[in-house]
């Protein structure tokens, strides 16, 4: 929460600034956001990390495999932030039997990096 | 207690007779059956090669490799240490009196009397330790040369495994269905999730290859197993086991443990009637 607000602030004084200084940014995108997205996408290519790409294709990735869905598309098949961050963190809730890695729930990955990958994920 | 529970579930299997508690000539049916739709074009003698039963394009160059197989100069080493004689004047032709006609086919079995599954190379050791001298290292090295060419002399005889009828085999029967089917280590997979569930997927750049047939092949020579921290390539099935069981995190069991006896005793029934092509060649 405390992150959310701190992320609310960021975004507020960055639009404030960029209005004053007449430049033209696209609407969500702030420092922060730019940095933890960056950060999640080599986590999620990272071999060691999410290792994403062993069962789905994503953009700007090599040898993906094809044991998911390409991820693309994915803010119309996530439109809720959380949701998407659901199914990394733990995509048993939603099926049981299901091959992809529970990357929260096995700590896999930490939540800062959870966050930073679905931040990453949401782009596609 | 153990034995108790294993034979109060064999007793409630027949009284309940539920899909996943299947018998294993109802579990060899269905797994025959799935494999069969999900791949029309594949003849069912054609499981024998692994990935390369359901991958053309890797097929092409895997037959390539096989017409100068690296594995042979092993099978050679192996025929060598099999005639050598014991410190007792044997060899290990008095272990296995029909060698030449091919015996792999029959492993592994359930012995009642010891209430262990028994796998080739299980007996291969204890021909050793019977006959006074020092077992071999169970996953590489002399005991895959001597499997290879045990293997080399079976080739071609249909896998044989015989269907577990007792309670005790049952139960060693079951440990080995419950590992193939159970998500395991920290990325939770199990066997099935790859090798029954998407053979044919890749994973990266790596197809998945059927669990049907899987056994046939080995001992195997792998690219992968060839370097320096590896070995000379040559592996038997239960290092192949534990390398898979390491790929999703998990600890692997010991060679030859009861885990991946059992493991073996399930995952070889569900291929029996298959021919042996072993050693064979693989990435
Ligand atoms: C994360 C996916 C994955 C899991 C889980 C997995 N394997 Fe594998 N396995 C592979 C890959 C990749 C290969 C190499 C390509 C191939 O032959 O499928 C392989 C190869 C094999 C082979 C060699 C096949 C051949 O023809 O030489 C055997 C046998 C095998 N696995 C058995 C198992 C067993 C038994 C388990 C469960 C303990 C298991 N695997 C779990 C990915 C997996």
């Amino acid at each position: 929460m405390q992150d959310f607000i701190h992320n609310i602030s960021t975004t507020v004084s960055v639009a404030a600034l960029t209005a004053c200084l007449g430049l033209a940014t696209p609407l969500t995108a702030n420092a922060a956001d730019d940095a933890d997205i960056a950060k999640g996408k080599e986590l999620s290519f990272d071999r060691k990390k999410g290792n994403c790409l062993a069962c789905h294709d994503i953009a700007g990735g090599s040898l993906p495999g094809n044991i998911g869905p390409p991820l693309v598309a994915m803010k119309s098949r996530f439109p809720e932030f959380d949701k998407l961050r659901a199914q990394i963190y733990d995509a048993r809730k939603n099926n049981p039997d299901t091959i992809m890695v529970p990357f929260g729930a096995h700590a896999v990955l930490t939540d800062t990096e959870i966050d930073m990958v679905t931040k990453f994920i949401h782009t596609l | 207690m153990k034995k108790y529970l294993a034979a109060l579930s064999v007793l409630l299997m027949i009284a309940t007779p539920v899909v996943s508690q299947a018998s294993p000539e109802e579990d060899l049916k269905n797994f025959r059956a799935y494999f069969k739709d999900r791949f029309k074009d594949v003849p069912v003698e054609d499981y024998i090669n692994g990935v390369y039963a359901i991958d053309q394009a890797s097929r092409e160059q895997w037959e390539q490799y096989e017409e100068f197989p690296p594995y042979e100069i092993y099978i050679s080493k192996g025929e060598e240490i099999f005639n050598k004689k014991f410190a007792n004047g044997k060899s290990f032709a008095s272990c296995f009196p029909n060698y030449k006609k091919g015996i792999k086919q029959n492993y592994p079995y359930f012995d009642e009397a010891s209430g262990q599954v028994v796998t080739m190379e299980g007996d291969i050791n204890k021909c050793l330790t019977d006959n006074g001298e020092e077992a071999f290292k169970w996953q590489k090295g002399k005991i895959a040369y001597v499997g290879a060419y045990i293997a080399y002399l079976s080739r071609g005889k249909t896998i044989n495994v015989k269907t577990p009828s007792t309670p005790a085999a049952l139960a060693a029967y079951n440990k080995g269905k419950q590992h193939f089917y159970a998500k395991r280590g920290q990325l939770n997979m199990s066997c099935a999730d790859c090798h029954y569930n998407n053979p044919g997927n890749k994973i990266r750049a790596d197809i998945l290859s059927p669990a049907l047939g899987h056994p046939s092949g080995f001992p195997v020579y792998r690219n992968s197993w060839a370097s320096s921290d590896a070995g000379d390539g040559m592996g038997t099935l239960h290092r192949r086991y534990g390398g898979c069981n390491k790929q999703v995190r998990a600890k692997p069991f010991k060679p030859q443990s009861d885990e991946y006896k059992a493991l073996e005793y399930f995952h070889t029934y569900m291929s029996n009637g298959l021919k042996l092509n072993g050693p064979s060649l693989r990435k």
